[in-house]
């Protein structure tokens, strides 16, 4: 845990960098950014060990999920200009360790803040990795990982934060944002919800479906799930108790058509189909799926529900879309990011407006007159021949009462 | 619900001090019912508005009314739900019906607007149609014109990686919003962000600032009769009503004036846009058009709401040397404005309320401050006006009290006192000198971010230091207070004067929710993203994630970079 003067400390060398105005320059921010491409390059065999020892993920899965990094430039715009909100803090989930931290690092960085990284103690040695590694390769002075359990969570809310990026539950989201509400700091809550999947095949009858699923989880993973590498592990006792504890519910444990056999020593598990009713008298979730070639109940599934977002015939891969924004709605969050939202979300959008000196127009300054509000109405109008008649005298206006 | 009213002249009250009022009044009504005598209003409320405390209203009702509480909220909350779950506030005719019938109220009713804003604020006929009613026109103007774009899919570029595929962010509903709104600009500061949260489609609840009441109530009044009032309510009413529409969850809330409001969105993350304050720093360099500067400087300030404004310029920066001649400039400008005796003038608006002025007056007569005054400084309680209003054939007059404080400059106050670290809000402009204007930076850095940030200079190199090293809402280069009009700029704070933005398109974006759609199609289904996992595929993924088509090309015939 991270003592309370050893946050502070930190979190003021961290304010004189951001003040010192070094992580504003294109130069740091690219060179940082660069840093990170080689620290992944060069340790991809670390994090994968990481990821393995946390979660028991193969090194394809990771490669997929979670090495996959982009460089991000945005050109400012001539009237709204981004410029970075400050001190950032980040706070990731245990389940995709690497990539929920760095992804969001590389958008604070890119907006040009100064950051701190709290990974998930959950899974302590990618959360060891990014501790040991991230110095090595970034600018330490002005981002900084805190190791920690929600303690050190706690503890680091009490300061003052320019922003906050949180993914993880809701219950967890609740808390940070009113922890944040009291310093008016603005927060993105990358959070979850039930996820539902519309499976739609008519002309196939359920019972066909349900043994294509079958199938293909066989030939995904053998025959005999206990034995083969493929699968990624439950976390820990705690989510593997609480998944068990679901099966084991008579109503649910009766409709387990696959597996729904458990290893406690590896830890395995199954998923469950929904339908579109059903999905909007549920709290609206970060993602949702359909497979179907009926172009109507796309554009109805498009138009009736409410989700972060919603992906056709497949599944996860709308993460891979850097176009696409990724967030969630309700419960299952606030804010977005990826590609140029990362940026964005990072970033205060400041609207500049330049004027000259000249010309400098009479009717808007008092004493007021009728005549001054006629002028205003019609210019409003953008009536402009009504004005130069104005001007000219020619046009007639309420006299003042 | 009918009711008439009338307010009793009181004794007048002295600055600074507690009053002593006594009073007593009788009412009428169509019914002719007595009336119980009412008790002493409580002094030096923030909520209160100018015409209750040195007067009262009574109102007599056909029906008693229960008052709004959790029980309704909720019952409120879930009849709107079960509007937008019809979904007849998505589609676009609703929209632009809407919008429309909103053009057309404020064309049809200007008059009763400015009335209303005269009674609350004492608002010029001037300031009110170009701060509020032109502004609302505009924003009506630019919706129904934009709509049909703004609604329209974004089509999204698709990577090699979920090829083949096509992609697009769709704008949509976030559902029930809950608009709470503040005093200085009643009519604007309500209607702008509800115009913003109907071109969304959602279905909306506006609660007025009782500290206005005659806009309030004139707004309920106005939004029942010209737009849907299934999807679209008014709940009048303080702190009691408030706090109950905070109790229930919504789909975001837009807040203008403090932040609290944050913490009760967190229990139901609700997202939230809040338009706060904060002191916005003027910077007057030298080697400018000083009568212009001055000008402009008057117009942000006493001209809008006689400084009661978030983004007019709540302090003035400038160089030791220039600050005389700065200050003969507002002098001979303010004099052009409001005449020789200001407090005459008709086109200044009044201080809103008792605790306001005596607020105000605080800050200038502070230890330290009340020397420093170079320009004005008078203040005035007892500037009476009389208002005949007919309601339902019968007649009263409506006797209200008006405060105001002159344009008062101040220069060189210390920098501890209340007046430089806390929001103004009214008609005191301090000035403090630096030896050289680039000190001005620092200042202003020193202090929390502010709504908005001015600077008049010529000196391109200034103006560019300016832009890129101070954090605002927002930032005016030789003018004040203008930004606001441009569609094109959002507007927002940043750190504690706000988050979130709104204006133009900015409205739309902020009460919708932007989803992400992607297509896929079931032909070219790789292997390369299934179990079981090898070595070839791993290859195959990077070359894809590499975006090289000729890594891609190798590594299909077996070609391993590592």
């Amino acid at each position: 845990m991270v003592e309370e003067r050893d946050s502070s400390c930190l979190l003021s060398e961290l304010r004189e960098t951001f003040k010192s105005g070094r992580t504003r320059s294109f130069e740091w921010r690219k060179t940082q950014l660069e840093a990170m491409l080689n620290m992944l390059t060069h340790q991809e065999h670390s994090c994968f060990q990481a990821l393995d020892h946390d979660l028991g993920k193969t090194h394809v899965e990771s490669y997929k999920d979670e090495a996959e990094t982009r460089l991000l430039f945005y050109p400012a715009k001539a009237e709204v200009i981004p410029e970075p909100y400050g001190l950032v803090l980040i706070i990731t989930s245990w389940n995709y360790p690497l990539q929920l931290a760095l992804e969001p690092l590389i958008g604070a960085i890119a907006a040009g803040n100064v950051v701190v990284i709290k990974p998930s103690e959950i899974a302590p040695a990618t959360s060891s990795f990014l501790s040991k590694t991230i110095p090595l390769y970034l600018d330490s002075t002005a981002i900084k990982v805190i190791e920690g359990g929600s303690d050190t969570t706690q503890q680091l809310l009490q300061h003052q934060w320019d922003k906050i990026f949180y993914t993880g539950s809701p219950r967890v989201g609740k808390i940070i944002m009113t922890e944040a509400a009291k310093h008016l700091t603005p927060v993105t809550l990358e959070l979850g919800g039930k996820c539902p999947m519309i499976f739609d095949f008519p002309s196939i009858s359920s019972d066909l479906k349900i043994d294509m699923l079958k199938r293909t989880v066989r030939r995904f993973y053998g025959e005999n799930l206990e034995t083969l590498k493929g699968m990624t592990r439950i976390v820990n006792k705690f989510h593997f108790d609480r998944l068990r504890g679901l099966l084991k519910d008579p109503l649910v444990a009766n409709s387990i058509v696959h597996g729904g056999s458990y290893d406690e020593e590896r830890l395995y598990l199954k998923k469950i189909v929904e339908s579109i009713e059903f999905i909007n008298s549920k709290p609206k979730p970060l993602a949702l799926y359909a497979f179907t070639n009926d172009e109507s109940l796309k554009t109805r599934i498009v138009s009736e529900t409410s989700s972060g977002s919603v992906t056709f015939n497949d599944v996860l891969i709308h993460c891979l879309c850097d176009g696409l924004p990724f967030g969630g709605v309700g419960p299952s969050g606030i804010g977005r990011y990826h590609g140029k939202y990362s940026f964005e979300t990072f970033s205060h959008e400041k609207a500049v407006l330049r004027r000259g000196f000249f010309p400098d127009l009479n009717a808007r300054y008092p004493p007021w007159n009728t005549f001054k509000l006629e002028f205003c109405r019609v210019g409003y109008r953008f009536d402009y021949i009504a004005l130069i008649l104005l001007l000219l005298g020619l046009k007639s206006f309420p006299k003042e009462s | 619900m009918t009711f008439t009213f009338i307010s009793i002249e009181l004794q007048s009250l002295r600055i600074g001090a507690s009053a002593n009022s006594t009073f007593s009044g009788c009412l009428r009504s169509e019914s002719s019912r007595a009336f119980q005598l009412p008790t002493q209003l409580p002094l030096a409320s923030p909520s209160l508005p100018s015409s209750s405390v040195s007067s009262f209203a009574l109102m007599a009702e056909e029906k008693k009314e229960c008052a709004f509480d959790g029980e309704k909220a909720a019952m409120l909350v879930k009849e709107l739900r079960v509007q937008f779950n019809s979904g007849k506030t998505r589609g676009y005719d609703w929209r632009i019906a809407q919008l429309k019938s909103i053009s057309k109220m404020v064309d049809e009713r200007e008059k009763d607007i400015i009335q209303a804003l005269q009674k609350d604020l004492c608002k010029p006929e001037f300031e009110a149609f170009v701060s509020e009613i032109s502004m609302i026109k505009s924003s009506c103007k630019l919706a129904i014109q934009e709509l049909r774009h703004w609604m329209k899919p974004e089509k999204v570029q698709t990577p090699l990686t979920t090829y083949p595929s096509s992609a697009e962010i769709v704008s949509e509903p976030l559902g029930v919003v809950l608009v709470i709104s503040t005093w200085n600009y009643p009519f604007l500061l309500s209607l702008d962000p509800v115009i913003g949260a109907i071109a969304a489609g959602n279905a909306v609840v506006l609660k007025p600032s009782e500290v206005a009441p005659t806009t309030s109530s004139l707004l309920a009044n106005l939004l029942q009769e010209y737009v849907d009032n299934s999807s679209v309510k008014v709940i009048e009413g303080a702190v009691n009503e408030t706090s109950a529409l905070l109790e229930r969850k919504w789909d975001k809330i837009f807040y203008t004036v403090e932040g609290i409001v944050m913490t009760a969105a967190a229990k139901h993350l609700t997202p939230v846009i809040l338009e706060l304050g904060g002191k916005c720093p003027t910077i007057v360099d030298s080697n400018i058009n000083l009568q212009v500067a001055a000008r402009r400087i008057i117009a942000g300030k006493w001209a809008c709401n006689n400084g009661q404004t978030c983004v007019a310029a709540d302090y003035v920066i400038t160089p030791k040397d220039f600050a005389p001649k700065l200050i003969d400039a507002l002098r001979h400008e303010l004099e052009e404005f409001f005449g020789k005796d200001p407090m005459t003038s008709k086109d200044i608006s009044s201080i809103v309320n008792e605790y306001h002025f005596i607020r105000l007056m605080k800050l200038m007569e502070e230890d330290g401050v009340y020397d420093k005054i170079v320009l004005g400084g008078q203040a005035d309680v007892n500037q009476l006006q009389v208002t005949v209003t007919h309601i339902h054939l019968s007649c009263s007059f409506l006797l209200t009290y008006f405060r105001k404080i002159a344009p008062t400059i101040l220069l060189d106050v210390p920098d501890d006192s209340h007046l430089m670290t806390e929001e103004i809000f009214g008609p005191l402009l301090p000035i403090v000198t630096v030896e050289n204007v680039e000190q001005s930076f620092d200042l202003i850095n020193s202090k929390p971010k502010p709504l908005a940030a001015y600077l008049f200079s010529n000196n391109e190199q200034l103006k560019t230091k300016f832009v890129n090293n101070v954090s605002a809402g927002g930032m005016l280069v030789n003018d004040t207070i203008l930004h606001l009009t441009v569609p094109a700029l959002p507007f927002g704070g940043v750190g504690e004067s706000g988050m979130g933005c709104y204006h133009g398109k900015f409205s739309f974006d902020s009460f919708s929710q932007k989803k992400s759609v992607l297509y896929r199609s079931f032909n070219a289904d790789s292997s390369v993203r299934y179990p079981p996992y090898t070595s070839q595929k791993l290859n195959l993924l990077k070359a894809l994630m590499s975006g090289s088509i000729f890594r891609v090309l190798l590594s299909l015939i077996g070609w391993s970079k590592d």
